[in-house]
């Protein structure tokens, strides 16, 4: 029996840029990301992962096509109404320039909090300080984000992340810019907690041995879903889910 | 704290030397409005001070008798030369009367009866013309502080007492507790002592005036119990003009404002007071464009940052409440900044050159007011300076910003 829920549905999704000269990335996507996936996102550079990831994210908007937040439809919704849902049900970590450089390791953490709530309250210090702790920087917690390393930045990230404690996180190429040691630690802190909280990830990158630790790697050429396949990592059988869905490849 | 406030204060922090080089913009400009107010300010105060301590608000007189021609049953033109009767001093009807309803008017203080007329003021043989003044003291205070200008003896008018200014005294010789003779139209008059010496300010004054009892001077210009004129103090020296147009309409008397009086110097005055408002208005502009800028500046540096708080569920109206805060912030401390340079400066002008009698030559008038007021429009200054910046990172579209960093 799958007891999992749909956390992100994206169906015959096309984005395309510019009005005199028309680009087609996006050319019709379905896909569905379940609750407690930890699934990678691959394809050569161009071939619309980052906008693909943007329109999950409730960052951009679809050129047609729907966008289905726990079974809602996103896509009649205004930019406060999705700001909200986004703020409540997806964490984000991004390539560069991940962190508020004016603030804290702890800041950064909290700040999507503060955001939300209003006031700064001693709970979400706390909360901060616990998550970081389970990214080991603990001792790092005062420091300005700009005297961390750039792996340390990058588990800060994944703290802030994970601070509204969301089903899903979002993460565009986040070992793009960190050396192999780096890019793995931050790897497996999130299937960690992938695998303690069962947040789900969806996490884009170009990198086969990111791939292999995931359940899931869905290859993308060309704005197109080129294959979807599952490593057989056990409790992953799924009874002919939408969201198993294996293409041939283009020729 | 509250969220929007936080992040405001620490991007101001962040910008460190935008913020200083802002602030020190924010209070020159803020420092010279707050000079340049109370030098006005002390100024023209001290010019009106100085014009007021010595005449009243309104002065009310009988109406001006003129002849006039009867016209003719035959309508036939007539050319006349009308000419204007002999000069005497005459009398308020009724003039108790006339007092109590100007008591009763709205917006008057208080009311003095007095005579004024002319005469001679003579000693040995030094003579010179002198303007009379008969006042009654008690009420006439309340009009124009005498008791304050005196520099020498007191203001003691019972019987034959004449208090004198510097200028007479010094021109007649005679000193506190010295006899002038008056003589008055009609060969009225007397000898008359000399219990006090008075300054009020004006070299004029010092030399024309002579203040004795009002009933010594009912008794030289032959008024038997009337009064020339009624002296209003009225609860606002600006209103003045206004409260002696109430007056005529309800006396039906002559009656004259300060204002009337002294046109040239309200002309002054006004010119003066536009020219700095203009100055101020330049100033406040500069001000609000500096802000403008360096938070236009700091969105654009900010803008992937912008895009992060953003992806990471703040709203809209934070990111513009953000920016509208380091907008009023800015305005706030640079305006304190503004105060304390203002203030030295004011000060020290004020220290610079003294006046012989110990006053400052440029008085200047520093108050709460002002401060709060220069507090209010640099706060509000900054705000409005803030609101294109602000709205500008409220459009950042977090996806392109992001993407493109
Ligand atoms: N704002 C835009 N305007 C025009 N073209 C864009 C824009 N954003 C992305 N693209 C184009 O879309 C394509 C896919 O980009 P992207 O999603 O970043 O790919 P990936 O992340 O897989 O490398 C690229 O060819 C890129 O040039
Ligand atoms: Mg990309």
């Amino acid at each position: 029996m799958d007891d999992t829920i749909s956390l992100l549905r994206v169906e015959a999704l096309t984005k395309t840029y510019g009005e005199r000269v028309v680009t087609h990335v996006l050319k019709g996507i379905d896909l569905e990301i379940r609750s407690g996936e930890l699934c990678a996102l691959t394809g050569p550079s161009g071939s619309g992962k980052t906008t693909l990831l943007n329109l999950m994210g409730l960052l951009d908007r679809p050129t047609s096509g729907r966008i289905l937040l726990r079974g809602q439809d996103t896509t009649p919704l205004d930019d406060a109404s999705r700001t909200r849902l986004r703020a409540r049900s997806l964490g984000f970590v991004f390539q560069f320039h991940h962190l508020l450089t004016a603030f804290t390791a702890a800041e950064n953490v909290l700040l999507p909090l503060l955001s939300l709530h209003g006031n700064k309250e001693p709970w979400m210090r706390e909360r901060a300080l616990t998550l970081l702790a389970e990214v080991g920087l603990s001792d790092r917690a005062d420091y300005r984000v700009t005297d961390l390393s750039g792996g340390q930045q990058q588990r800060v990230a994944v703290a802030r992340s994970l601070v509204m404690d969301p089903p899903l996180v979002l993460a565009d190429e986040p070992t793009g810019n960190l050396d192999t040691q780096a890019g793995e630690q931050v790897l497996r802190l999130m299937r960690s907690f992938n695998e303690r909280r069962g947040t789900a990830f969806l996490i884009v990158t170009h990198d086969e041995s990111v791939a292999d630790l995931c359940h899931r790697v869905v290859h993308m050429v060309d704005g197109r879903v080129d294959s979807d396949t599952r490593n057989g990592v056990e409790g992953w059988e799924q009874d002919g889910g939408t969201s198993v869905q294996t293409h041939e490849p283009l020729s | 704290m509250p969220f929007e406030l936080f992040v405001a204060l620490r991007y101001l922090r962040e910008g460190r030397l935008q913020t200083w080089l802002i602030l020190a913009g924010i209070g020159v400009g803020v420092g010279v409005i707050i000079f340049l107010s109370a030098l006005i300010n002390g100024l023209q105060q001290s010019l009106i001070d100085r014009t007021l301590g010595s005449q009243a608000q309104v002065v009310v007189r009988p109406p001006e008798e003129m002849p006039r021609i009867l016209p003719r049953a035959d309508s036939a033109l007539v050319s006349s030369v009308v000419q204007r009767p002999p000069q005497r001093v005459r009398s308020i009807v009724e003039w108790q009367r006339v007092m109590s309803l100007l008591r009763r008017t709205p917006g008057v203080v208080a009311v003095a009866p007095t005579v004024a007329g002319p005469a001679m003021a003579v000693r040995g043989p030094g003579s010179t013309a002198v303007t009379i003044r008969g006042v009654d003291i008690d009420s006439y205070e309340s009009i124009v502080d005498l008791r304050g200008r005196l520099v020498a003896g007191t203001f003691d008018l019972a019987g034959f007492k004449a208090v004198v200014g510097t200028e007479l005294a010094r021109e007649l010789g005679v000193g506190v507790g010295g006899r002038i003779r008056i003589q008055a139209a009609g060969d009225r008059g007397g000898v008359y002592t000399v219990p006090g010496i008075f300054d009020l300010g004006s070299k004029d004054l010092n030399q024309r005036w002579i203040f004795v009892s009002l009933r010594g001077a009912q008794t030289m210009f032959d008024l038997d119990g009337g009064v020339s004129t009624l002296e209003v103090k009225g609860d606002q020296v600006f209103q003045a003009e206004e409260l002696a147009g109430r007056i005529r309409d309800r006396t039906g008397l002559d009656a004259e404002s300060w204002m009337a009086r002294n046109g040239d110097l309200l002309v002054g005055l006004r010119s003066q007071s536009q020219s700095s408002v203009m100055i101020q208005v330049f100033v406040i502009l500069a001000v609000a464009l500096g802000i403008a800028s360096v938070l236009a500046v700091s969105v654009v540096q900010k803008s992937r940052e912008i895009g992060i708080l953003k992806a990471t569920g703040t709203r809209t109206g934070s990111v513009t409440r953000i920016f509208l805060l380091q907008g009023a912030v800015l305005g706030a401390v640079g305006s304190l900044v503004g105060i304390a340079i203002g203030t030295t400066l004011a000060l020290f002008f004020a220290n610079l050159a003294r006046n012989p009698d110990g006053s400052p030559t440029f008085p200047v008038d520093l108050n709460l007011w002002l401060f709060g007021r220069s507090v209010a429009v640099a706060l509000t200054v900054g705000l409005l300076a803030a609101i294109l910046p602000a709205r500008r990172a409220a459009r950042m579209d977090p996806a392109t910003v992001i993407r493109n960093g």
